[in-house]
Protein backbone atom coordinates (compact mmCIF):
# COMPACT_ATOMS: atom_id res chain seq x y z
CA UNK A 1 0.00 0.00 0.00
CA UNK A 2 1.01 3.52 -0.36
CA UNK A 3 2.51 5.25 2.15
CA UNK A 4 0.77 8.05 3.63
CA UNK A 5 2.45 11.45 4.02
CA UNK A 6 1.51 14.82 5.68
CA UNK A 7 3.70 17.59 4.40
CA UNK A 8 3.48 20.19 7.13
CA UNK A 9 6.72 22.22 6.06
CA UNK A 10 6.75 25.81 6.98
CA UNK A 11 3.46 25.46 9.67
CA UNK A 12 4.16 26.12 13.13
CA UNK A 13 2.68 25.18 16.52
CA UNK A 14 0.28 23.79 16.83
CA UNK A 15 -0.44 23.00 13.23
CA UNK A 16 2.15 20.14 12.37
CA UNK A 17 0.07 17.84 15.59
CA UNK A 18 -3.90 19.60 14.17
CA UNK A 19 -2.78 18.34 10.80
CA UNK A 20 -1.32 14.80 11.65
CA UNK A 21 -4.38 13.90 14.17
CA UNK A 22 -6.75 15.02 11.03
CA UNK A 23 -4.42 12.40 8.85
CA UNK A 24 -4.49 9.92 11.06
CA UNK A 25 -8.13 9.85 11.71
CA UNK A 26 -8.98 8.89 8.22
CA UNK A 27 -6.10 5.64 8.45
CA UNK A 28 -7.28 2.31 9.26
CA UNK A 29 -5.13 1.03 12.59
CA UNK A 30 -1.67 -0.18 11.60
CA UNK A 31 -1.10 1.68 9.10
CA UNK A 32 2.05 4.83 9.41
CA UNK A 33 1.94 8.06 8.77
CA UNK A 34 5.14 9.78 7.57
CA UNK A 35 5.09 13.85 8.51
CA UNK A 36 7.42 16.17 7.05
CA UNK A 37 7.75 19.97 9.18
CA UNK A 38 10.35 22.24 10.05
CA UNK A 39 9.26 23.47 13.22
CA UNK A 40 12.01 22.29 16.02
CA UNK A 41 9.24 22.42 18.83
CA UNK A 42 7.58 19.42 16.42
CA UNK A 43 10.72 16.86 17.32
CA UNK A 44 9.41 16.87 21.59
CA UNK A 45 5.73 17.85 20.79
CA UNK A 46 5.50 14.66 18.07
CA UNK A 47 7.09 12.54 21.12
CA UNK A 48 4.31 13.95 23.36
CA UNK A 49 1.44 13.76 20.70
CA UNK A 50 2.03 10.04 20.62
CA UNK A 51 2.66 9.06 24.02
CA UNK A 52 -0.47 10.48 24.80
CA UNK A 53 -2.93 9.00 22.04
CA UNK A 54 -1.78 5.82 22.44
CA UNK A 55 0.11 5.70 18.49
CA UNK A 56 3.72 4.52 18.08
CA UNK A 57 6.38 7.08 16.84
CA UNK A 58 8.13 4.51 14.87
CA UNK A 59 10.54 7.11 13.34
CA UNK A 60 11.47 10.42 14.43
CA UNK A 61 14.81 12.06 12.25
CA UNK A 62 16.30 15.06 11.15
CA UNK A 63 17.34 15.74 6.77
CA UNK A 64 18.63 19.30 6.91
CA UNK A 65 15.94 21.59 8.29
CA UNK A 66 13.13 19.11 7.63
CA UNK A 67 12.02 16.59 10.58
CA UNK A 68 10.55 13.32 9.54
CA UNK A 69 8.70 11.48 11.28
CA UNK A 70 6.70 8.08 11.06
CA UNK A 71 3.61 7.72 13.28
CA UNK A 72 1.95 3.96 13.08
CA UNK A 73 -2.09 4.48 14.01
CA UNK A 74 -2.89 2.36 16.99
CA UNK A 75 -6.69 1.26 18.17
CA UNK B 1 -12.39 10.53 16.99
CA UNK B 2 -14.97 11.94 19.23
CA UNK B 3 -13.99 12.28 22.40
CA UNK B 4 -15.86 9.38 23.53
CA UNK B 5 -13.56 7.14 21.88
CA UNK B 6 -10.47 8.22 22.92
CA UNK B 7 -7.90 6.55 24.92
CA UNK B 8 -7.14 9.59 26.94
CA UNK B 9 -10.52 10.34 28.35
CA UNK B 10 -9.28 13.32 30.49
CA UNK B 11 -11.26 16.88 30.56
CA UNK B 12 -9.97 20.62 30.44
CA UNK B 13 -11.73 23.81 30.47
CA UNK B 14 -10.52 27.29 29.66
CA UNK B 15 -11.99 30.36 30.52
CA UNK B 16 -11.28 32.60 27.99
CA UNK B 17 -11.24 36.66 29.26
CA UNK B 18 -8.99 38.58 26.61
CA UNK B 19 -9.62 39.21 23.14
CA UNK B 20 -6.60 40.98 21.75
CA UNK B 21 -4.96 39.15 18.79
CA UNK B 22 -1.45 37.95 20.89
CA UNK B 23 -4.20 37.07 23.84
CA UNK B 24 -6.08 35.07 21.67
CA UNK B 25 -3.86 32.36 20.94
CA UNK B 26 -3.18 30.59 24.07
CA UNK B 27 -6.54 29.39 24.77
CA UNK B 28 -7.28 28.37 21.02
CA UNK B 29 -3.37 26.61 20.63
CA UNK B 30 -4.66 24.95 23.74
CA UNK B 31 -8.15 24.07 22.98
CA UNK B 32 -7.46 22.49 20.00
CA UNK B 33 -3.68 20.34 20.91
CA UNK B 34 -5.53 19.20 23.53
CA UNK B 35 -8.75 17.89 21.56
CA UNK B 36 -6.10 16.72 19.21
CA UNK B 37 -4.52 14.52 21.98
CA UNK B 38 -8.22 13.22 22.84
CA UNK B 39 -9.06 15.39 25.60
CA UNK B 40 -12.87 16.89 25.83
CA UNK B 41 -12.22 20.47 25.88
CA UNK B 42 -14.77 23.04 26.99
CA UNK B 43 -14.48 26.58 26.60
CA UNK B 44 -15.74 29.48 28.27
CA UNK B 45 -15.62 32.93 26.55
CA UNK B 46 -16.38 35.79 29.29
CA UNK B 47 -15.92 39.40 29.06
CA UNK B 48 -13.49 40.12 26.70
CA UNK B 49 -12.83 37.06 25.61
CA UNK B 50 -16.73 37.17 24.09
CA UNK B 51 -15.92 39.07 20.88
CA UNK B 52 -13.75 35.85 19.80
CA UNK B 53 -17.05 34.28 18.96
CA UNK B 54 -18.56 36.76 16.68
CA UNK B 55 -18.36 35.69 12.99
CA UNK B 56 -16.36 38.48 12.08
CA UNK B 57 -13.15 38.97 13.96
CA UNK B 58 -11.45 42.22 14.48
CA UNK B 59 -8.39 41.25 16.31
CA UNK B 60 -5.99 43.77 17.50
CA UNK B 61 -3.17 44.32 19.44
CA UNK B 62 -1.43 47.43 21.09
CA UNK B 63 2.35 48.04 22.54
CA UNK B 64 0.92 50.53 24.89
CA UNK B 65 1.91 49.25 28.53
CA UNK B 66 3.42 46.24 27.18
CA UNK B 67 7.16 46.72 27.73
CA UNK B 68 7.26 43.02 26.59
CA UNK B 69 6.24 43.18 23.21
CA UNK B 70 9.43 43.71 21.71
CA UNK B 71 9.04 42.99 17.92
CA UNK B 72 12.00 41.78 15.67
CA UNK B 73 13.15 44.29 13.33
CA UNK B 74 16.66 44.26 11.15
CA UNK B 75 18.19 41.55 13.28
CA UNK B 76 17.13 43.59 16.36
CA UNK B 77 14.42 43.64 19.28
CA UNK B 78 12.71 46.90 19.42
CA UNK B 79 9.96 47.95 21.95
CA UNK B 80 8.03 50.93 21.56
CA UNK B 81 7.60 53.80 24.43
CA UNK B 82 4.27 54.26 25.70
CA UNK B 83 4.71 57.80 24.65
CA UNK B 84 4.28 56.77 20.96
CA UNK B 85 1.97 53.49 21.21
CA UNK B 86 -0.61 56.30 22.35
CA UNK B 87 -0.94 58.07 18.73
CA UNK B 88 -3.61 57.37 16.62
CA UNK B 89 -2.76 54.83 14.23
CA UNK B 90 0.08 53.08 16.32
CA UNK B 91 -2.41 50.35 17.11
CA UNK B 92 -3.13 49.76 13.85
CA UNK B 93 0.42 49.50 12.53
CA UNK B 94 1.39 47.20 14.85
CA UNK B 95 -1.64 44.96 14.58
CA UNK B 96 -0.44 45.11 11.08
CA UNK B 97 3.09 44.04 12.01
CA UNK B 98 1.91 41.28 14.21
CA UNK B 99 -0.26 39.49 11.34
CA UNK B 100 2.40 39.88 8.77
CA UNK B 101 4.80 38.23 11.35
CA UNK B 102 2.06 35.57 12.16
CA UNK B 103 1.78 34.54 8.06
CA UNK B 104 5.54 34.48 7.55
CA UNK B 105 6.51 32.07 10.08
CA UNK B 106 3.78 30.04 9.35
CA UNK B 107 1.35 30.57 12.41
CA UNK B 108 -2.02 30.07 11.93
CA UNK B 109 -5.00 32.69 12.42
CA UNK B 110 -7.27 32.78 14.87
CA UNK B 111 -10.36 32.19 12.39
CA UNK B 112 -8.56 29.04 11.57
CA UNK B 113 -7.74 27.33 14.64
CA UNK B 114 -10.49 28.68 15.68
CA UNK B 115 -12.67 26.48 12.94
CA UNK B 116 -10.06 23.78 14.04
CA UNK B 117 -11.63 24.25 17.30
CA UNK B 118 -15.28 23.68 16.01
CA UNK B 119 -14.61 20.91 14.45
CA UNK B 120 -12.73 18.90 16.74
CA UNK B 121 -15.75 19.16 19.13
CA UNK B 122 -14.61 21.86 21.23
CA UNK B 123 -17.41 22.84 23.33
CA UNK B 124 -18.27 26.80 23.46
CA UNK B 125 -20.43 28.59 26.18
CA UNK B 126 -20.92 32.18 25.58
CA UNK B 127 -21.34 33.93 28.61
CA UNK B 128 -25.31 35.22 28.62
CA UNK B 129 -24.16 38.25 31.25
CA UNK B 130 -21.48 39.24 29.26
CA UNK B 131 -23.66 39.28 26.07
CA UNK B 132 -26.08 41.64 28.24
CA UNK B 133 -23.55 44.18 29.24
CA UNK B 134 -21.52 44.47 26.14
CA UNK B 135 -25.20 43.85 24.51
CA UNK B 136 -23.70 41.54 21.77
CA UNK B 137 -26.52 39.29 19.89
CA UNK B 138 -26.54 35.52 19.19
CA UNK B 139 -26.74 36.14 15.36
CA UNK B 140 -24.02 38.33 15.06
CA UNK B 141 -22.03 34.82 16.56
CA UNK B 142 -20.44 31.96 14.83
CA UNK B 143 -22.76 28.88 15.12
CA UNK B 144 -22.19 26.44 17.94
CA UNK B 145 -21.59 28.09 20.89
CA UNK B 146 -24.08 27.82 23.93
CA UNK B 147 -25.45 30.45 26.31
CA UNK B 148 -24.62 30.03 29.89
CA UNK B 149 -22.95 31.37 32.72
CA UNK B 150 -20.98 30.75 36.01
CA UNK B 151 -22.88 27.99 36.96
CA UNK B 152 -22.57 25.58 33.77
CA UNK B 153 -18.85 26.70 34.19
CA UNK B 154 -18.83 25.33 37.27
CA UNK B 155 -20.46 22.28 36.58
CA UNK B 156 -18.07 21.51 33.97
CA UNK B 157 -14.96 22.57 35.77
CA UNK B 158 -15.87 20.46 39.13
CA UNK B 159 -15.68 17.26 37.04
CA UNK B 160 -12.46 18.40 34.64
CA UNK B 161 -8.68 17.34 35.30
CA UNK B 162 -7.58 20.81 34.07
CA UNK B 163 -9.16 24.22 34.23
CA UNK B 164 -7.18 27.21 33.10
CA UNK B 165 -8.14 30.80 33.60
CA UNK B 166 -6.37 33.00 30.48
Amino acid sequence: MAEHVLDAKGLNCPLPILRAKKALKDLPSGETLRVLSTDPGSVADFQAFCRTTGNDLLESKQDGETYNFLIKRNG
Amino acid sequence: MAAGESVNAKTMTIIVTKGTLDWAYPPFILATTAAAMGVDVTMFFTFYGLPLLLKKLDLQVTPLGNPAMKMPIAGMHMAMPNLVGVLPGVTAAATTMMKNLIAKKGVASIEELRQAAIESDVKMIACQMTMDLFEYKLEDMIEGPTLGGAATYMENALKSDINLYI
